[in-house]
């Protein structure tokens, strides 16, 4: 073989090595984070880390109760309120959105959907928070579910885009109305999918704080009502990794562990929501 | 042909034109489909057969731009008159398409119930013998009997194609419009839904659209020759296959094109 | 026309009746349908109004010159986003030099060289670097990061280019370069994703008829099968740039948060979504306020162009797919 293939085979090989090795190190990013939340933060996962409310500062121990409940709270009425604008206008995308309004939605949902969450945040304040005068999870709520319906809305219209036509047809053929046909049989054929968006929707604002700084404010007490300031574990791990203390310090990997045990568990949904519908395919 | 005790009806299209848009597909066609036949459309791809088959039920305004001039008249009355309801019309002309449509997410049992179920107001037992009825009547009985629980896309391309008969049956329609139906199916597949077009028209009018000659030969009573988007010749089938009137047609049979 | 020739029947009592109807159910599904999706459009509207009117007093009162001021004097209201701006740009612009390379060499490893059966799990696994909140970044930033950053790492950065302005001035941990780096490693998995859809859709033509060249299977892969997916690879990059361009807590943590601009990445450094973050509880004057809203009009505006020119060059490759808008 003559020297400059030789080189040429070489150069192949070290490039490939190469990508290999950069592969490996974005992998490796993320062994790591996980692997340092784990290590930092598992040693303080104690029942009465989940049961306890915080604290006061500069003392020891506490847990993250009020911000467990509370992120269930804010990201659950975020999700009540998101879903079903979300879902609704994805299926109008879908059913009705070759023209120009559904030209105009859809440029709308991936504007709002590349701005930055703290623009979002800023705006809930203005709307909500101002006119209230006082801060509430309620706002945050908003706040997130602003944040989640172009998102939604987006992956439900691609989720129903991929039934194929023949299927529409078959059921209009047949007598259904066009409500029917869409709802009954082609989003229905398209649900696994729209479930795996909607969970991963979830997963992605539970992890928020940015939007939830100047609207549920954080709360150091535990509270249910949403119409005061509420405490989610995004913002605890803030407070606590930006603080003074070292015990905060330990407290803020623990709450950090606890929140990504929670993303990774709705993707994790996500994953397995599609897997459960892609048996029986047709011959 | 018997007459079933019933009174019989009959389809019928009155200068009928088709348009995509701007684009003639189907120019002015006039035809009768009389009760209890079965009428093979036959000509080479594009001519306009199935976009012709697709206004009998009212699917082709669906297609993107689709409107048609003319009338059909499905037993005097005309579908395409202001005022009618297109979803209650598929109701009563059933229609079967080229590749088999089972709904993924539905069991077999629940394929066939789904026109009726649509209906409303029926029990569970008319449901059940509804089904059944359907499911006889596609030659999938005595398959499917046992599953009836079971995903519709457990069944092989073939029983999903009769599993289509069923669901298009079990309505009771008064035509059946069938769109190449056997087109995607091995020849066992492809036999038993001819040997069922002879059973079924004793209770159902059937259109038929294909591709293969020698299909319509075996299944029809008459058959109409379409190109390029006319009528041009409809006859008993026989007739047509031996003495064809127009040249277009004895070309078309004889395999000179197409 | 030719008719045919039949016996007439006998004409059966009409059904007419039975065909007419409205269609109520469709009516009204779409009417529901239609009103949830103008929900979006109107929040959008309600979200320029806002920020636009309470921008407003700002940007009469400080004009165009908002954007090259470097005066920020909340006790004096004299206000100038320079270095914010000036911070976003250059933490954003360092960490896309970090990340397209990692990020594109991710994709082509996937798409190209990886063993079939070690695809979707290292996809999985970079797929699950987007999905760690910005927060959750931040803390292993301060903690882990910028220990790693100033034991390791600057010294030899020094040591190599201390000459230079980029690395001169002392460490103290909240930096430029911090953020950048955290930065970096937010948006890898944005654009690998994007990039590996974009090679996906480059047709295998591309490739077969470059191996069938007499290319190298690198050579196949960067001679023909990259170039022809360029337009929406550098898509892929500046949608990363558009999701750097908007990060927040990650950053705040880690930036420095100091109205300054330098060309040192040792030093700390401010942008506009950390700058809203940190300040707009402090905001105790309207014009302070109202200069908080002008930098997040600011950074909604040049975030919105970003990713629209982002998303024109990859529908350019993936002619209308759904590539680049889902949500990771």
């Amino acid at each position: 073989m003559s020297a400059r293939r030789w080189r040429r085979r070489l150069t192949s090989g070290a490039m490939t090595g190469l990508v290999g090795a950069l592969s490996f190190l974005a992998v490796l990013a993320l062994v790591l984070i996980l692997g340092d939340l784990i290590a930092k933060g598992a040693s303080s996962l104690d029942w009465s880390f989940f049961t306890h409310n915080p604290v006061p500062a500069g003392e020891t121990g506490g847990g993250v109760a009020n911000a467990i409940v509370g992120t269930a709270i804010v990201v659950g009425l975020a999700a009540v309120i998101g879903l079903p604008v979300g879902i609704g206008t994805g299926l109008y995308l879908a059913e009705y959105g070759s023209g120009r309004l559904g030209w105009v939605v859809r440029f709308v949902a991936d504007v709002l959907n590349g701005t930055p969450s703290i623009v979002i945040g800023i705006f809930a304040w203005t709307w909500l928070v101002k006119p209230m005068g006082h801060f509430s999870g309620f706002a945050g709520s908003l706040a997130l579910a602003v944040l989640m319906i172009p998102m939604i809305a987006r992956t439900t219209e691609e989720m129903v885009r991929l039934v194929p036509h023949s299927l529409r047809e078959a059921a209009l053929a047949l007598g259904y109305p066009r409500w029917r046909t869409s709802l009954r049989v082609v989003a229905r054929t398209a649900l696994a999918g729209i479930v795996t968006g909607c969970l991963v929707g979830v997963a992605r604002i539970a992890g928020e704080t940015a939007p939830l700084l100047f609207t549920a404010l954080g709360n150091l007490n535990f509270s249910t009502h949403v119409l005061e300031p509420m405490q989610t574990l995004s913002l605890q791990v803030f407070v606590y990794a930006t603080g003074p203390f070292d015990e905060w310090h330990r407290l803020a990997w623990a709450a950090a562990l606890v929140l990504m045990g929670l993303v990774l568990l709705l993707s994790l949904a996500a994953r397995w929501a599609v897997r459960q519908r892609s048996h029986g395919s047709a011959r | 042909m018997a007459a079933p005790a019933d009174a019989r009806l009959r389809l019928e299209t009155v200068r009928l034109t088709a348009l995509y848009g701007r684009r003639t597909a189907v120019k002015d066609v006039s035809i009768l489909f009389p009760a209890h036949t079965v009428t093979a459309l036959i000509g080479p791809s594009g001519c306009g057969k199935t976009t012709f088959l697709r206004c009998l039920n009212r699917m082709h305004e669906l297609s993107e731009g689709g409107w048609v001039t003319g009338r059909v008249l499905l037993d005097g009355q005309d579908i395409y008159e202001a005022g009618v309801d297109a979803v209650r019309l598929r109701r009563r002309i059933g229609m079967v398409f080229q590749r088999p449509t089972p709904f993924p997410t539905m069991s077999i049992y629940d394929n066939v119930a789904a026109g009726l179920r649509v209906n409303g107001g029926r029990s569970r037992g008319e449901l059940d013998a509804a089904v059944e009825r359907a499911l006889t009547q596609a030659a999938l009985w005595d398959e499917a009997k046992d599953r009836l629980r079971a995903s519709a896309l457990d069944l092989s391309g073939g029983q999903q194609q009769r599993l289509c008969i069923a669901r298009a049956l079990a309505p009771e329609p008064e035509v059946l419009l069938l769109d190449e139906p056997t087109a995607s199916l091995d020849p066992a597949g492809t036999q038993r839904i001819e040997e069922l077009c002879h059973e079924l028209k004793t209770r159902y009018t059937i259109v038929i659209v294909t591709h293969n000659l020698q299909q319509a030969a075996r299944v029809s009573d008459y058959t109409a020759f379409f190109y390029l988007g006319e009528l041009i010749e409809v006859g008993r089938t026989e007739a047509l296959f031996t003495t064809p009137a127009r040249e277009q047609t004895e070309a078309y049979i004889t395999g000179r094109f197409g | 026309m030719t008719t045919l020739p039949i016996e007439p029947v006998a004409a059966a009592e009409p059904r007419w009746q039975a065909l007419r109807g409205a269609n109520a159910g469709d009516r009204l599904y779409r009417a529901a349908l239609t009103a949830l999706a103008l929900t979006l459009p109107l929040l959008l509207f309600a979200l320029l109004a806002e920020l636009v009117a309470s921008a407003w007093p700002a940007m009469r009162r400080f004009g165009v010159p908002f954007l090259w001021t470097s005066v920020w004097d909340p006790v004096a209201g004299v206000f100038g986003a320079a270095p914010m701006i000036f911070g976003t740009l250059a933490s954003s612009l360092v960490a896309l030099a970090l990340a397209v390379p990692l990020a594109l060499g991710v994709a082509i490893y996937l798409t190209e060289f990886a063993p079939k059966w070690l695809r979707q799990p290292v996809a999985f696994l970079v797929e699950l670097l987007a999905a760690i909140p910005s927060v959750v970044y931040g803390l292993w930033g301060i903690y882990v990061l910028i220990p790693f950053l100033r034991g390791h790492v600057v010294p030899a950065l020094r040591a190599a280019l201390g000459w230079t302005p980029f690395f001169d001035g002392v460490f103290y941990g909240n930096s430029l370069l911090a953020g950048s780096v955290i930065l970096a490693i937010m948006i890898v998995p944005y654009i690998a994703a994007v990039s590996r859809e974009v090679l996906l859709a480059v047709p295998a033509s591309q490739r077969e008829a470059a191996v069938g060249m007499g290319a190298t299977r690198w050579e196949a892969v960067w001679t023909a099968v990259v170039p022809y997916g360029r337009a929406g690879l550098l898509g892929a990059g500046i949608l990363g740039l558009g999701r750097a361009l908007g990060e927040t807590m990650a950053v705040t943590m880690l930036i420095g948060n100091r109205h300054d601009i330098g060309l040192s990445l040792l030093q700390p450094a401010y942008t506009m979504a950390a700058a809203i973050a940190n300040e707009f509880s402090e905001a105790t004057t309207d014009i302070y306020l109202s200069a908080l809203f002008e930098v997040g009009l600011i950074l909604f505006v040049v975030t919105v162009v970003v990713n629209a020119l982002a998303r024109l060059l990859i529908w350019r490759v993936a002619r209308g797919t759904a590539v680049g808008s889902r949500a990771l």
